[in-house]
């Protein structure tokens, strides 16, 4: 009786600061100057996709935080229908792996992320956490990719160079080469990544094997899908793909893609709230 | 007018109440954290306005002047700017009413926050189906 009781007060606290409010705030989608992004009306059609250009502010169509993936890629999301074809190897580093979600999920003070820490997110986390506002200018020479997640950016150069067969220097986010395969699909090869990276969220490893392809297809005037492959033969006995035609969609030029830096200071701080959460 | 939250009200707040639907704010794991709702009559005490995620900082006094000092979490500010937030939202010494939706599994004085209801009868809250 008791326990209902106490039910129905916080109910009706809940209600009561619901009632009272004179004044919601809307959403609205800003970008880093506060300025609302227009909708476009609904009988808007899109114009034909301009041929080998990808060059414009994009971020995820379905909705500005349709690329966060929190528990780990989008189309091979941490859940009990997804199982990588990991190999021993594999496995045995996933379960070295502590991430914040996901099926393996742990406490924070068991959470053993790089990027918890601040460590560069590297390529392909980039593309498959928070992945949100991305500026993609592009020269004969190269595409370069500048994202909002942690102010980088990417270079794929397509001057006709070959990515070495080794690394001396393996990189957070690699090295990548690329090439239209046709007037609307740009296809980028990346290799050379740094090993302390994690895949995704859900702490999906990789070794120094691993060769990553993007494949951006313009659909029309706004709309490219990013398809993204990984193949690891160390990690896993099989290619999977991480991003399946994940569109993104044309902002206006005018859009600015505001700050989203990973602060030591700052991440320091969350970490320690977030383990007072667990130590009274 | 909004009830002030202390006494038996901040009792029955405070302890065992109905279960929230999960929030799925939290990047970088809530495995601490249980979903509840929580009322509370406060004193805002700081805003954090960080990546990963933002905190408001904030005390709540009980009937016998005893104070706490609570710090809940909301979401990032990249997605915290489409719902009409800002650095500048709240200022110490705001009278604000809170509403988490999630505590400490501890019972320690740490939340995350579900809506926020500033002096002026502004409600700051983030609907996460938008955007998706």
């Amino acid at each position: 009786m008791r326990r209902i009781l106490l039910v129905s007060t916080a109910s009706c606290l809940a209600l009561v600061v619901t009632a009272v409010a004179q004044r919601v705030q809307p959403p609205v989608h800003v970008d880093g100057w506060g300025k609302s992004v227009a909708e476009k009306a609904k009988d808007y059609k899109p114009g034909p996709a301009p041929k080998r250009n990808l060059s414009g502010i994009w971020e995820p169509a379905d909705g500005w935080r349709a690329g966060v993936q929190a528990n780990g890629a989008r189309d091979f999301p941490s859940d009990r229908t997804h199982t990588l074809p990991f190999t021993p190897l594999g496995e045995q580093t996933w379960k070295s792996h502590h991430p914040g979600f996901g099926t393996t999920a742990v406490e924070i003070q068991y959470n053993n992320d790089p990027f918890n820490i601040c460590d560069p997110i590297g390529m392909p986390r980039i593309n498959l956490f928070n992945l949100r506002g991305v500026q993609i200018m592009q020269t004969p020479k190269q595409v370069v990719l500048l994202y909002q997640n942690s102010q980088v950016w990417r270079n794929i150069w397509m001057d006709g160079r070959e990515l070495p067969k080794e690394f001396d220097e393996p990189r957070w986010y690699g090295y990548s080469v690329g090439k239209w395969t046709d007037d609307y699909t740009f296809v980028a090869t990346t290799r050379g990544l740094d090993e302390r990276t994690w895949i995704d969220n859900a702490g999906r490893p990789h070794s120094d094997q691993l060769t990553i392809e993007e494949t951006f297809h313009r659909v029309n005037a706004d709309i490219t899908e990013l398809t993204l492959t990984i193949d690891d033969p160390k990690m896993y006995t099989q290619k999977w793909v991480a991003l399946d035609k994940f569109r993104l969609g044309l902002l206006p030029d005018t859009f600015d893609i505001r700050e989203q830096l990973c602060s030591p200071s700052e991440a320091a701080n969350y970490n320690t709230i977030q383990a007072g959460a667990i130590q009274k | 007018m909004v009830r002030v939250v202390h006494g038996p009200w901040l009792f029955a707040s405070m302890l065992l109440l109905f279960p929230a639907a999960a929030p799925v704010l939290a990047h970088h794991g809530n495995a601490s954290t249980e979903a509840k709702t929580v009322v509370l009559r406060a004193t805002v005490t700081g805003w954090l306005w960080t990546n990963p995620h933002t905190f408001l900082k904030f005390d709540v006094k009980d009937e016998t002047g005893n104070v706490t000092h609570w710090s809940a979490e909301w979401n990032a500010p990249s997605t915290l700017v489409n719902f009409g937030f800002t650095a500048r939202t709240f200022k110490v010494g705001d009278q604000v009413t809170v509403t988490l939706n999630g505590v400490a599994k501890s019972g320690a004085p740490i939340g995350r926050l579900q809506s926020v209801l500033l002096p002026d009868g502004t409600l700051m809250s983030e609907d996460e189906s938008v955007g998706k």
